[in-house]
């Protein structure tokens, strides 16, 4: 399993967009993927899931990966956060 | 005559009659069923139904308004096909053995709940989406469409509240305004209205009733009101407002996307100045080809302490991508003078103008100045950004900034931070800098005249002292010899030459500015279509005839 922690630098926080944008990028992966703010953790591939975190500029969101192409995912969803979030 | 006052969220005048649009009161059955599976299938019928119907709204939508606002009914389709959501209408109908409507009315409940409870507006908002995406289910599931306007003529739309699907569903032609008495100004609605350039108003104090059909109304979407049945006196007003409007649209319509061109072939780069990030609205909206004049000092003024690189860089970050390509010059700190800053504690002085400001600051404080010029080198991944620096009287001064550059680009790339080519020029504000323009286009790769500070030094004339008024003189010949000397130098060393002071907007001048050979023009985003409407009516050939007829028979010009 590998895991990222990643600080919100976008005005907004996770908005719509960027959310449906994540749950496009998460899903074109077979591994499982996580997201979550504090303790709650949910699906990456679900967008009202990502949505109801209510992530915010500044606030921190952990996330974690497993399965077959969890590198692969890794290395997208970093750089995806990175380019939006 | 009434008076209803809203939020607007699009200024504009729109004049007509109203039509109501009422959704029909969807009731909600509690039926018992005996077969959950078929009713299932009922479910996932109708949701791929509505899955090809939000397709089919992204492609209208993209055509219409744009990729961004689509992206909506991309986002739709995503939560329609959600598993959270899917699991819970499922679970309803086979725990409880009751209709797929059933089912689907309590889920979207329980999801628009989750985000009404949300702490932030624009989440709040949402629950305006899962709403309409469960209608649309609800919809199909009853075989009926989805609420359409029926209007043959163009009229004021007055609805309890919109969905997105149903604003985009409306036919463009027949609507002049929105007015809701719901929904708020972050709903997808009101940022499609903004897209549509039509006025609207959200959160409306007003009685919906089947009776205001018909009834005249004027929408008036810089106040915020709301006219019923308006008096003589209001409607003129109103409609004087509303051709002052149209004029403004007419010339934005003519002129926009069209080059900046004379009609002899000389063309010109016209670009907007900028001094707030928010100002990009304007930029694009008056479709300059760029920004000319980046003010990054508004970043220091409205901060509390030294704006950190990370700030810095995602306000240059954004302003670039929205440029999507076309350039941006950021002029670096330009603070002294009679912009002041709390925290920079500059001290007092005799003569500010003369004095301790822009450059001369970044020269001494480098710290200060190497923190802007990594915000501005990371940021240049994201568009096509050019800096220049203000208040440049020396190649000296050129050449230190230069060499503080170099080492800027070496920590980042010891850092593996990308960053792109970015173009380096300079301001021309001062009469050293003019005297030395031969020298100074050698080292850098652009000018830019900054006319306000450069007429106020060479005429010696304090611009904030209205006694002074009687001898000061926009268009004094020495400014403009200044003016061609410099684009003849920049000329000469294979570089380019614009101006952004208040003098470039100056429409008397634009033909002699095209006629001196300058390249660029930055402009408040307001003068843009104004100038390109004169370029593109100028022949330059014709303009220097007539002018050489005037100079040979004596008549003194510049």
């Amino acid at each position: 399993m590998k895991t990222l922690s990643y600080t919100i630098t976008d005005e907004q926080g996770i908005h719509a967009r960027p959310a449906g944008e994540l749950v496009k990028v998460a899903k074109s992966f077979t591994c499982e993927i996580k997201i979550g703010k504090g303790e709650t953790m949910v699906d990456a591939k679900k967008i009202f899931g990502i949505m109801g975190l209510g992530a915010k500029k500044g606030e921190v969101v952990n996330l974690s990966f497993s399965g077959d192409d969890e590198e692969q995912a890794f290395t997208a969803v970093e750089e995806f956060l990175k380019n939006n979030l | 005559m009434q008076v209803c006052c809203g939020k607007s969220v699009f200024g504009g005048i729109a004049i007509g009659k109203i039509c109501v649009f009422s959704k029909k009161e969807k009731q909600i059955k509690r039926i018992k069923i005996e077969n959950p599976e078929k009713e299932i299938e009922r479910y996932a019928d109708a949701t791929q139904k509505a899955s090809e119907q939000l397709a089919g709204l992204y492609e209208k939508a993209l055509k219409e308004v744009g990729e961004a606002n689509a992206a909506i009914f991309e986002i739709h389709q995503m939560m329609l096909e959600d598993e959270d959501y899917t699991d819970s209408v499922k679970n309803i109908i086979t725990s409880q053995k009751v209709n797929a409507e059933y089912a689907i009315g309590v889920t979207a409940d329980n999801f628009a709940n989750m985000f009404s409870a949300m702490e932030d507006d624009y989440m709040r908002a949402r629950a305006a989406d899962v709403k309409d995406i469960s209608e649309r289910l609800l919809s199909i599931l009853e075989g009926n469409g989805m609420d359409m306007l029926e209007a043959d003529e163009p009229v004021i739309i007055l609805a309890d509240d919109l969905a997105p699907s149903e604003t985009v569903q409306m036919d463009k032609d027949n609507i002049l305004s929105f007015v809701t008495v719901h929904g708020s100004v972050n709903s997808h609605t009101a940022i499609l209205a903004r897209t549509m350039s039509i006025p609207a108003l959200v959160s409306t104090r007003l009685e919906l009733s089947e009776e205001l059909n018909g009834r005249n109304a004027i929408v008036d979407g810089f106040e915020g009101i709301l006219y019923l049945d308006p008096d003589e006196a209001i409607m003129q007003k109103m409609q004087q407002r509303k051709s002052e409007e149209d004029e403004k649209k007419k010339l934005l319509l003519d002129l926009k996307g069209k080059e900046d061109v004379t009609l002899d072939g000389h063309k010109l780069m016209l670009y907007a100045n900028i001094g707030n990030a928010k100002d990009l609205a304007l930029v694009l909206k008056n479709d300059a080809n760029g920004i000319g004049l980046f003010r990054s000092e508004f970043i220091y003024l409205e901060s509390k302490d030294y704006p950190t690189e990370n700030e810095q860089f995602q306000i240059y970050k954004s302003v670039a991508e929205t440029m999507a390509g076309k350039r941006v010059i950021i002029r670096t700190l330009d603070i002294g003078a009679d912009k002041k800053v709390d925290y920079f504690s500059l001290e007092p002085e005799e003569n500010p103008a003369l004095g301790y400001r822009a450059i001369r600051i970044c020269l001494t404080q480098t710290d200060i100045f190497k923190t802007q010029l990594r915000a501005i080198l990371r940021a240049s991944v994201y568009g096509n950004i050019a800096i220049m620096y203000p208040m440049i009287t020396s190649v000296g001064e050129v050449r230190q900034i230069k060499q503080i550059m170099e080492e800027v680009k070496k920590e980042l790339d010891e850092q593996q931070i990308a960053y792109g080519e970015v173009m380096q020029g300079i301001m021309v504000e001062t009469p050293a800098a003019v005297m030395v323009s031969d020298e100074l286009a050698r080292e850098v790769d652009f000018f830019s005249i900054g006319t306000n500070d450069l007429t106020q030094y060479t005429l010696a004339i304090d611009r904030q002292n209205p006694k002074l008024d009687a001898f000061y003189d926009a268009h004094h010949p020495a400014v403009l010899k200044m003016i061609r000397m410099v684009v003849e130098n920049a000329h000469k060393a294979g570089i380019w030459a614009g101006i952004c002071g208040e003098l470039g907007a100056d429409t008397e001048l634009t033909q002699e500015f095209l006629d001196m050979g300058v390249d660029e023009l930055s402009v408040s985003p307001g003068r843009v279509l104004p100038i390109r409407k004169i370029v593109r009516e100028t022949d330059l050939a014709k303009y220097r005839e007539k002018k050489n007829n005037i100079l040979q028979r004596g008549v003194t010009s510049c």
